[in-house]
């Protein structure tokens, strides 16, 4: 093995003084212990074989790369659980200082007084925009944090039947039933209004009478895009017959619509993507926990939490806090597993909604509201498409439903450079052919124009010669 | 007396910030064809609306800027100087990887996209967990888990599921007295009662012990291996054996492979099951608490079990395979935490086996180098055997100094701060008091770990002339010792600045 740049004892003067130190004649002496039987004994069969420098390894990353195909003009109209936004510089430059990337979780409060700080901040921030007290420092994402969130809401009602919506994400429900399985936890779907989406009240209340239920789930807005106007009505029920009330947000459409904790909300979760994070694919994203002021409901939260204290002499300071519900010090009695968690994109999301401010939050969330509308307003003016599909409001996604086969011109729409709506007619067949199309900021009125043009123009040709 | 000073800037939080009217993000402005044609209260439900705006500052971008700048100066990462937080693998993080990331042909993909979108990346996630099956000799591994605790989650609910399917009860998890903390948490999570097995005086798990505990109710164990007194379990095949032989299979905790890659493999130690910690091995930056890639391999049948997709090959194309017959279900939405993931491809991709072996036997020497220099230095017991040599790490004990002088481990912990050097993992392992877990990797320089027992050497005589002082630490970061009473006291327990505000205000009751 020549030298590595990235291991400075590695050059064979530096190792012949250290293990001369240690009074060993080779590295091997001090794999003494390990039997025979086990050993390896050739090499690995990883990378190239061999050591790269930083020239070749670029080389191949990029060319690899260079084999993805991204959707930058227009940006993607795809939704089904996370869109496209611009991510602002400043988030980036933050986030790759190594003050906060390279450091590890802060056990030691003094020598972190910094990250400590970005978090709280982020718990704060997080706390006034869904008008609920505590928030932890992050889950993986919103789709843990739901199936945290159900978890959670059993412990403290020591009952384990949950009831969701019958369009729930179904990533998130899939999620949830995995992490709920060992707990034997049932998650029930709750019957709902074809047209609009709505949850059924009636069935809500019929699922709830047994008082078997621990909470009760809304997504706001829904998957499917629309917000169920009944949201105030289903908490309240929830909590008459001693359930909590689990609500789902996303987080920027809380700049105009009612937060979490006006709406009765006991826990709030969401799928933190939109504040900042890129699509990366999947992850990292960020997942959000939110809990009422309620000392039930916080000895029982999963997660970390930091806290403002002071130091020795009377100085602000902050530190880690509640560390009696975490596994380091519960082991098998802690609220959950979760300890390396997703700070950074936590860290992430601080800077954006600072910089995006009171203002800004409600201005973006008024120009996505609009901007989704009008295009949906556009495509339906198209003969054969109807959006939104359902008849009730919507924020950001929204289904668009097809008289022609949908997955036919998703691919027309590739072919023009365009990445259209997720296709949903599988999961919810009563919508017929039917995609979850996604608009926001980061798409001008002439990406918006190209869209509905490009879909009827295939639309008329598919019309014109069958 | 240490020179070093870490920065102070008192920096207000930004809510202490900006002015009214200030933004730090200019929202692109809506074109008047859309202003003219769509009004707001037909778009949103009107009872639905924000009736009082968030409780946000307004702050502009340079201020905005300038006050994170200031926090991360105030955090100490690896950028910094050692980390040897015992367990946690602290290394560097390589800025190739961190380069190469931020690419936009991967930050701009929506993770539905269809395969053939995404033909490079999907390349890479498969040749990457070849390699970590490889690393860890085993057939498979979903890359989906988003850290090392998700990762054991997913071995222990498969290990529920496998005897499910078996049609066997079994509901207890064997589970050593050293073992990390998530391995409990996540037994339990995944509905099993935990069985808790003893260390023996050398090191290793008590044999006899587990005897004497396995039967029809044992699902399976967790391990880690070396364990976390830094040790190689040196019984390990008769561990596997007296676990199969009733029918109970082997979890590996992937936290400890950082000293053995290369050398020895999970897989041929007779584990069934493998996480793997991406940000420790591999040298993916931990960003403060994550986020992290605990990805899981499997052998033979197991593999079914496995979290989907799964990335398969079909010789012309890379695609994602959803079919879950007996798999245990989905761990987080969609398909894994990427950008971690690619940190480790080009990690592994740099260094070759070559590198691999490398890194593993420098990080057994920097411990053992570390060791040699405590040798002479009072004050610290080295537990379980200290001729046996350690490898990814080392547990010492401050007793001596807490027995003799009132010195404990934290307070030796926030001594070594005021050096500029990051504290060792603390009370942990359990087993161990006073404990002192210190892990340097093999990216530490050999002058800095000379430092680092130097330190050591001067705070235990200073324990002996003038103990009061070290219970003053730290006084060089930028706060003095920081009270964690008052933190968590429900009467000021203060996890946001609503709660701050609404006390003062007196709307909030004592937690």
């Amino acid at each position: 093995m020549t030298v590595h740049p990235w291991l400075p004892n590695s050059p064979e003067n530096i190792k012949k003084e250290m293990l001369e130190k240690i009074g060993v004649g080779s590295v091997d002496e001090l794999y003494r212990d390990i039997p025979r039987s086990v050993i390896l004994g050739r090499e690995l069969k990883v990378g190239l074989g061999r050591p790269l420098s930083e020239v070749e390894v670029k080389r191949i990353v990029q060319e690899k790369l260079s084999r993805n195909r991204i959707y930058v003009n227009p940006p993607p109209f795809m939704g089904g659980g996370v869109c496209y936004h611009h991510v602002p510089s400043t988030v980036k430059w933050i986030i790759t200082r190594g003050g906060f990337l390279t450091a590890y979780t802060p056990y030691q409060a003094e020598i972190a007084q910094g990250l400590l700080q970005a978090l709280f901040e982020y718990q704060s921030l997080i706390a006034d925009l869904v008008e609920l007290e505590v928030v932890n420092a992050s889950m993986y994402d919103g789709s843990t944090a739901v199936a945290e969130a159900f978890l959670m809401a059993s412990r403290v009602t020591r009952k384990n039947k949950i009831l969701v919506p019958s369009t729930m994400n179904p990533q998130h429900l899939e999620v949830a039933r995995t992490w709920t399985y060992g707990k034997k936890i049932t998650i029930e779907k709750v019957g709902f209004n074809e047209k609009t989406g709505f949850m059924d009240l009636a069935d809500l209340e019929d699922k709830l009478r047994d008082r078997k239920t621990a909470a009760v789930y809304v997504e706001y807005p829904s998957y499917l895009g629309f917000i169920d106007e009944n949201i105030k009505k289903i908490g309240e029920l929830a909590h008459s017959y001693d359930s909590l009330f689990i609500i789902g947000f996303e987080p920027i459409s809380l700049g105009i619509l009612e937060p979490p904790g006006k709406l009765g909300a006991d826990i709030a979760i969401a799928e933190g993507q939109p504040l900042g994070l890129g699509l990366n694919y999947g992850g990292p994203y960020l997942g959000v926990f939110a809990v009422r002021w309620d000392r039930k409901l916080v000895r029982q939260m999963p997660g970390r939490l930091i806290g403002l204290t002071e130091d020795s002499e009377g100085n602000r300071a902050f530190t880690m806090i509640l560390q009696t519900r975490e596994q380091h010090i519960r082991r098998e009695h802690a609220t959950s597993n979760i300890t390396t968690n997703e700070a950074l994109m936590a860290i992430a999301a601080a800077v954006y909604l600072s910089l995006l401010g009171r203002k800004g939050i409600r201005s973006l969330a008024e120009h996505i509201a609009l901007k989704a509308a009008y295009t949906a307003s556009k495509l339906s003016e198209i003969p054969g498409v109807r959006a939104p599909a359902l008849s009730s409001k919507h924020f950001k996604e929204f289904t668009v439903s097809f008289s022609i086969g949908y997955r036919d011109l998703y691919r027309y729409l590739k072919s023009k450079g365009i990445l259209g709506g997720y296709y949903v007619g599988d999961k919810y067949p009563w919508l017929g052919e039917c995609a979850l199309f996604c608009v926001t900021e980061a798409h001008s009125l002439s990406d918006i124009k190209l869209l509905v043009d490009t879909i009827k123009e295939y639309i008329e040709k598919k019309v014109d010669k069958p | 007396m240490s020179k070093w000073r870490q920065s102070r800037w008192n920096e207000p939080l930004i809510y202490e910030l900006g002015r009214e009217g200030r933004i730090g993000y200019l929202v692109p402005e809506l074109e008047e064809e859309i202003k003219n044609n769509v009004k707001l209260s037909e778009v949103l439900p009107e009872d639905l609306l924000r009736s009082s705006a968030p409780e946000l500052p307004e702050v502009s971008e340079v201020e905005v800027l300038r006050h994170y700048t200031r926090l991360a100066e105030t955090s100490y990462g690896v950028d910094h100087g050692p980390v040897p937080l015992g367990s946690c693998t602290m290394k560097y993080n390589p800025r190739i990887a961190e380069e190469l990331v931020l690419d936009e042909r991967l930050v701009m993909l929506h993770p539905l996209q269809d395969d053939e979108d995404v033909q490079g990346l999907l390349e890479i996630l498969y040749e990457l967990e070849k390699w970590l099956a490889e690393i860890t000799g085993m057939d498979r591994c979903s890359l989906q888990p988003p850290a090392g605790a998700a990762g054991e989650l997913v071995g222990a609910l498969m290990i529920r599921k496998y005897h499910e399917l078996r049609g066997e009860d079994r509901d207890e998890m064997l589970i050593p007295d050293n073992a990390h903390g998530t391995n409990p948490a996540s037994a339990a999570m995944a509905g099993f009662k935990v069985v808790r097995l003893l260390t023996d005086e050398r090191g290793n798990l008590d044999l006899e012990a587990l005897k004497a505990v396995v039967g029809d109710k044992t699902a399976g164990i967790m391990l880690t291996n070396p364990n976390t007194l830094g040790l190689f379990e040196e019984h390990i095949m008769e561990i596997a054996d007296i676990v199969h032989g009733v029918g109970g299979l082997l979890y590996y905790d992937g936290a400890n492979l950082n000293g053995i890659l290369g050398i020895v493999r999970p897989g041929d130690m007779g584990f069934d099951i493998v996480h793997l910690n991406l940000h420790k091995t591999f040298g993916t930056p931990h960003g403060g608490g994550g986020p992290g890639a605990g990805p899981v391999c499997a052998k033979g049948e197991l593999v079914d079990l496995l979290p989907r997709p799964l990335i398969e090959y079909d010789g012309r194309k890379y695609y994602l395979d959803y079919r879950c017959d007996r798999c245990i279900g989905r761990i987080r939405a969609f398909n894994g935490n990427i950008i971690p993931l690619v940190k480790a491809y080009i990690y592994i991709l740099s260094l070759g086996p070559q590198g691999l072996r490398e890194v593993a036997e420098q990080s057994v020497l920097n411990t053992n180098y570390f060791i040699s220099l405590m040798k002479d230095v009072e004050g610290y017991d080295l537990p379980y055997d200290p001729s046996r040599p350690r490898k990814h790490e080392v547990v010492y004990s401050a007793k001596p100094l807490t027995r003799d002088y009132g010195v404990t481990a934290e307070d030796v912990a926030k001594n070594l701060l005021d050096h500029g050097l990051y504290a060792p993992t603390i009370y942990f392992p359990l087993i161990v008091e006073e404990a002192l877990m210190i892990e340097f990797t093999d990216t530490e320089t050999k002058e800095n770990i000379e430092y680092y027992a130097r330190v050591l050497k001067e705070i235990a005589e200073q324990a002996k002339e003038n103990p009061s002082k070290l219970r003053e630490a730290p006084v060089n970061t930028s706060v003095k010792r920081v009270n964690a009473v008052k933190a968590n006291h429900p009467k000021y327990v203060t996890p946001t600045y609503r709660v701050l505000r609404l006390r003062r205000e007196g709307r909030i009751k004592v937690l």
